[in-house]
């Protein structure tokens, strides 16, 4: 191992419009290996723009984007090769409906991971039980409240063994009394040593599980610090702003 | 008899405006229906006119039911095909699919039929020939001739092509239907564009448009009267044989409307029950 380890990510000067908007103008990022950053900002300020950056979800304007040292082109099979190094959670869940929650987990293991039936399902029983909700393996997305999707979505990503977790505002379309499950969860992979990249509004999990905590206003990065300066010191006037808004 | 309350005998809690309403509510449309089948029934069994058109008819059936099956079957193939290639990004498979859906939609079917059976057919043919007599300078390959190709070929192809347009457009509604979310959630996966299409899209897109896909299987039963036109002998054509040597027209025509409502019947049921069976998600 080297004494400075490689970063997970790095990102160069991102930018990507939306036509005249430009949603993302210049950013660049370096995740280490095994840390947590999470990042925070008003609707609109480019952040998960940038996370769907990293898996090729939105294609860049500009810029370059490295993922544990290769660097992120047009090329198909080395998108799909890193989408499958990548877990992403979203915010809507976007569990399969016609499959159950089993078969939503054994899916692309078997499909791109190319692992046997029986090797996929014991990952799947796995990572369900590392969730908490080894009990609905057999039931369908529909029959299961919004807090426990969730938890079948992030094991759905954990059963590809993922180097970089994306969480993409993961508890935004969630109940109040469901967030913490998943706040949980999170927090105990966090502790695990997995890479993550979190956009949320969550300031109790940037204070508690992030290594680093980046502000993006106007698809530029404001401020970027431990989470205790930032929330107790920020230099910016605009994320004092911010957080006196949020945090009352 | 007429001038006694209707309520002379009421039943306990009943009043006139609920034996109305309770009448009212009752599938009228049904009950004429069935009391017509059996009239139509009870003649084809004691009427010697009508079992001999029911016999005549008859011989029509299998070649009916052969040529909305098979014509149907294509006809989904294509739509699949054509739905992949309407919300392909490739923009040879988007424009050649748009094409195909917009040249069948602005052209009549029987047009269309007439057109494949006697333009297509015999420009095929021609091409196969001279295609043989390139390879073989001889003329030993270039014996094709258009008798080679049975009008029931043409026209069960003719069908598939023109439904096929109809239904690409079902499929690429349907595909359209589900959330951009899913198709994000498997490609993040890291699946391909075919695999997120064949294991997450399509077995909802299809679930979805089953009731259209059976709505037009209905269609193509009473479209498959057309092959009538190119002279393949359905229930149709059977009928216009019949009539045109016998000059017997209102029981041809009783029986050959009697056979198709009761073959739709049977199909709109059987649609109907397989799409509650495949209509939701396991449970």
């Amino acid at each position: 191992m080297d004494a400075t380890p490689q970063p997970m990510i790095v990102i160069k000067n991102l930018t990507k419009h939306f036509g005249r908007v430009k949603a993302v103008d210049g950013v660049s990022l370096t995740v280490e290996a095994g840390k947590v950053m999470v990042i925070i900002g008003p609707s609109g300020s480019g952040k998960s723009t940038v996370l769907r950056c990293i898996n090729h979800l939105e294609v860049p304007t500009g810029g370059e984007i490295w993922v544990d040292g290769i660097k992120l082109t047009h090329n198909r099979k080395d998108i799909n090769a890193i989408r499958a190094e990548v877990g992403m959670v979203f915010q809507q869940f976007n569990l399969f409906p016609h499959l159950t929650a089993l078969e939503n987990i054994t899916l692309a293991q078997r499909t791109v991971r190319k692992r046997s039936e029986a090797d996929a399902r014991r990952i799947a029983l796995q990572q369900l039980e590392r969730v908490g909700i080894p009990e609905k393996a057999d039931v369908y997305p529909g029959q299961l409240s919004g807090g426990q999707q969730q938890r079948v979505a992030i094991a759905r990503a954990l059963a590809m063994n993922p180097k970089i977790m994306l969480f993409d505002e993961p508890t935004s379309a969630l109940d109040p009394e469901m967030i913490k499950e998943v706040l949980d969860v999170m927090q105990d992979l966090a502790r695990s040593g997995m890479t993550m990249v979190v956009v949320t509004h969550e300031m109790g999990f940037a204070k508690n599980a992030a290594d680093e905590v980046v502000f993006m206003d106007h698809g530029v990065i404001v401020e970027r610090c431990a989470p205790d300066e930032f929330f107790d010191n920020p230099r910016e006037a605009r994320t004092r702003q911010f957080l006196s808004q949020i945090l009352r | 008899m007429a001038s006694e309350p209707a309520h002379a005998t009421p039943a306990p809690g009943t009043s006139q405006a609920q034996v109305l309403g309770r009448l009212s509510r009752l599938p009228w449309w049904l009950i004429l229906m069935l009391l017509a089948g059996v009239f139509l029934t009870y003649q084809i069994v004691n009427d010697d006119l009508y079992s001999f058109i029911f016999g005549k008819l008859r011989q029509g059936i299998l070649t009916t039911v052969l040529v909305t099956v098979v014509a149907y079957l294509f006809a989904v193939l294509l739509g699949l095909i054509g739905g992949l290639g309407r919300v392909s990004k490739n923009p040879v498979l988007y424009n050649l699919a748009t094409l195909y859906v917009q040249i069948i939609r602005g052209v009549p079917i029987l047009v269309q039929i007439f057109y494949f059976a006697f333009v297509l057919v015999p420009a095929l043919v021609g091409l196969l020939n001279w295609v043989g007599g390139l390879v073989d300078p001889q003329g030993a390959l270039a014996t094709f001739s258009n008798q080679d190709v049975p009008m029931i070929v043409r026209v069960v192809v003719a069908l598939a092509f023109a439904y096929g347009g109809f239904e690409a457009e079902t499929f690429r509604a349907g595909i359209e239907s589900i959330g951009k979310g899913q198709m994000e959630a498997a490609r993040s996966l890291g699946m391909s564009y075919v695999q997120a299409m064949r294991y997450v899209i399509l077995p909802q897109a299809i679930r979805r448009i089953l009731p259209p896909l059976g709505n037009d299987f209905v269609s193509m039963l009473k479209d498959s009267s057309l092959v009538s036109v190119l002279g393949v002998r359905d229930i149709t054509q059977e009928a216009r044989l019949y009539m045109a040597a016998s000059f017997i027209y209102p029981p041809t025509l009783n029986m050959l409307a009697f056979l198709y409502l009761s073959m739709t019947l049977i199909l709109s049921l059987a649609v109907k029950w397989i799409e509650t069976r495949m209509g939701r998600y396991g449970h």
